[in-house]
């Protein structure tokens, strides 16, 4: 099946029913993606259909046909917010760390706390750093303006 | 809890009328839209099903509009399409409340009212709001398309009247008049399934008040008398003391019984209160 990974066209065999996060972590071999709860509670498996985050834990593989898949990978280290978060100590154990970054990639440059605070409810921090991680997002927007 | 995806089968109708007919002559199918709630049945191997069908290419079933006056909005709309949509907005403002209390974004871009329904739990965030607007749910099979009052569509606990060659299509919402009042209380904001659920739509307008519940008994409820109290002008408490008697709330990982009537009573207050 054909869809786009991370700005690639691929080409991928596996199961239609397989979920997108092993078809992302198995087939593809990008393990940035993590598996928290397997039950969309927690969000560490966020990534982007056509810019939009989704649980990849819940997205069957047939349903990505011909979209735009962005893992973490495809920020390829470079993102402001990737930047923010090594320097505002947004992330601690770091599992939850990508699906952080993507949900926050989607809420677009500098939102509003409120707007980070909806846009990363789904995103669960077991460490619970949520203030750090709000400082990182709100921090990133100027971070990118001073040192891009 | 993934060993078993090979012996599933997936199909996948290009349109509508596909899809029916592959209910038809293939059946039984158990239809998947955003997977929500079905892959999380799956992922932990409490659903059994082997064959499915994909429905989260029929664009068609995509679309909000009006219809004869009424709201007419597809089964695959997300939660985020009806939060986004002008028309729900300004005409079913409780469903762009419940909506955007169902878990978090990544959800809500994916979770459809059609899968809402079709689940049929009694905690589905948009159930008492389409209870207490006198929705429609439209359910079409190979033969035609039947509209069945969203009250008398659960028969127990999550069971419906749908049969298995039928699939639920979208769902109608006359106009409403009067104000509308929706407000779930959970554990959490965002990410948490109600301990109970309540829309309400106000009598402001001559005609009595309508109120429903969910996560208060097997499945979601509109409240007769408790409705038909209030257009009475009973007074609150007693008003109360009926809507107790309307609903059947039980203990559960989610909360207590007891912790459920005494939030119902408080909502139901809360609402008539509101109203002035």
């Amino acid at each position: 099946m054909q869809f786009t990974l991370n700005g690639k066209r691929v080409r991928v065999e596996a199961h239609p029913m397989a979920r997108l996060l092993d078809v992302v972590r198995e087939s593809c071999g990008l393990t940035g993606t993590k598996e928290g709860c397997g039950e969309g509670e927690c969000g560490a498996c966020t990534v982007l259909i056509d810019r939009v985050p989704v649980n990849a834990c819940l997205v069957p593989f047939a349903q990505v046909a011909g979209s735009h898949v962005t893992t973490i990978e495809g920020l390829r280290g470079k993102h402001p917010l990737q930047r923010a978060f090594v320097e505002f100590g947004g992330a601690q154990c770091g599992i939850c760390t990508p699906g952080m970054i993507l949900a926050a990639v989607a809420l677009g440059p500098r939102p509003s706390k409120d707007a980070i605070k909806a846009g990363l409810a789904g995103n669960i921090c077991r460490c619970t750093g949520y203030s750090a991680i709000y400082r990182s997002v709100q921090r990133a927007g100027a971070y990118a303006r001073v040192r891009r | 809890m993934l060993g078993s995806v090979a012996n599933r089968q997936l199909f996948e109708p290009r349109t509508v009328r596909d899809a029916l007919r592959m209910l038809d002559q293939e059946g039984p199918l158990v239809p998947m839209a955003g997977c929500t709630d079905l892959y999380v049945s799956l992922n932990f191997g409490t659903l059994k099903a082997t064959r499915f069908l994909n429905l989260w290419g029929l664009d068609e079933l995509r679309s909000i509009g009006l219809r004869d006056g009424r709201l007419s909005i597809g089964a695959l709309c997300t939660y985020t399409e009806i939060i986004r949509s002008r028309l729900v907005q300004a005409r079913v403002p409780m469903l762009v409340s419940a909506a955007r209390e169902v878990g978090g974004v990544q959800i809500q871009n994916r979770g459809t009212i059609g899968g809402n329904i079709g689940n049929a739990s009694p905690a589905g965030d948009t159930l008492p709001v389409l209870a207490a607007a006198d929705a429609v749910v439209l359910a079409a099979s190979a033969g035609g398309t039947r509209r069945i009052p969203f009250v008398e569509f659960y028969t127990g606990y999550r069971q419906s009247i749908l049969a298995p060659d039928e699939l639920i299509i979208g769902a109608e919402i006359p106009a409403i008049r009067g104000r509308q009042w929706f407000r779930k209380v959970g554990t959490r904001a965002a990410q948490a399934i109600s301990k109970v659920v309540m829309a309400a739509v106000d009598g402001s307008s001559g005609e009595p008040p309508r109120i429903a519940v969910g996560s208060v008994g097997p499945t979601v409820v509109r409240l007769p008398s408790t409705e038909a109290a209030l257009a009475a002008r009973t007074p609150i408490a007693e008003a109360q003391r009926i809507l107790l008697d309307e609903i059947a709330p039980i203990d559960d990982v989610r909360s207590t019984a007891e912790y459920r009537r005494r939030v119902a009573a408080n909502l139901l207050a809360a609402f008539w209160k509101s109203r002035r």
